[in-house]
């Protein structure tokens, strides 16, 4: 907290301000201790279990991501992804993992596709609880995985109730 | 339960081309975490967990959703357009329940 001395550079005014911001900070602990969330590392958690180390590299321009870069209703985020892959019987994607770094359950949906997709692209509706990055994983067939990552602003959460 | 999917796929395509489908069941997907704001015990999981597709007997697109996916959960993937026959839907409920939709299509 704010060392409280008579320097000439401190005025009343900016001393509260420092206590606010010592406050806010403060209860948004408290806040955040109360409720299980998942952590950027469970999602890191959940992307070596399926690579079985991390070694998975973020590649935005491999793994595209189309979603709102503010979500007024969490309730309810679309989420295009497309994976840069021919899709043929010898190179294909075989399984997209949607994740979310700060929902109470980190992975939110996984495909599973085939040469027969033709293209490797999946829409869905998510649910959001706060701000946060969404991560997709794209599992090739020959075991390479390629990440996509975007941050989604959440203005209402959509989780619980 | 829910009500009957809505489900658009092509009525015919040619031999070759990839073409979209969209999904969407009306589902209110509870998550399992929500409170009954009367007796304060949170009402119990329910959500579609699975989705099947396959085209012609084989598996052409699956997906496992948990409860971050939306009430009324669309989803909507790509098909290779390569015999006529039928696309066949499937959804698996928490409960057990299943719903099947078929879809006919041909290939020119």
């Amino acid at each position: 907290m704010a060392h409280l001395s008579f320097k000439p550079g401190i005025t009343r005014r900016r001393l509260l301000g420092v206590a606010g911001t010592g406050v806010a900070s403060l209860a948004g602990a408290a806040l955040t201790g109360g409720t299980a969330r998942a952590t950027p590392d469970d999602v890191q958690g959940e992307i070596n279990k399926i690579v079985g180390g991390p070694a998975a590299r973020v590649d935005n321009d491999k793994v595209k991501m189309k979603l709102p870069q503010i979500a007024e209703n969490g309730r309810t985020v679309p989420v295009t992804v497309t994976v840069d892959s021919p899709q043929t019987d010898k190179d294909y994607v075989k399984r997209i993992h949607l994740l979310a770094e700060g929902n109470p359950v980190p992975v939110v949906a996984v495909f599973d596709l085939s040469p027969l997709s033709g293209k490797a692209e999946i829409s869905a509706r998510i649910r959001l609880a706060k701000t946060q990055n969404v991560v997709a994983a794209a599992e090739m067939n020959n075991g390479d995985v390629f990440i996509g990552k975007k941050s989604v602003k959440v203005t209402i959460g959509g989780c619980g109730g | 339960m829910a009500k009957k999917p809505r489900i658009k796929t092509p009525a015919t395509a040619k031999q070759g081309e990839v073409f979209q489908v969209k999904t969407i069941v009306s589902h209110k997907m509870e998550t399992g975490r929500r409170k009954d704001k009367k007796t304060g015990t949170n009402i119990p999981r329910n959500i579609l967990n699975r989705m099947e597709v396959t085209y012609n007997d084989r598996s052409v697109f699956a997906a496992h959703m948990e409860p971050g996916i939306s009430a009324n959960p669309y989803v909507s993937f790509y098909i290779k357009a390569t015999e006529s026959g039928e696309i066949v839907f499937k959804w698996t409920e928490d409960s057990g329940a299943v719903i099947t939709e078929t879809r006919k299509i041909t290939v020119k």
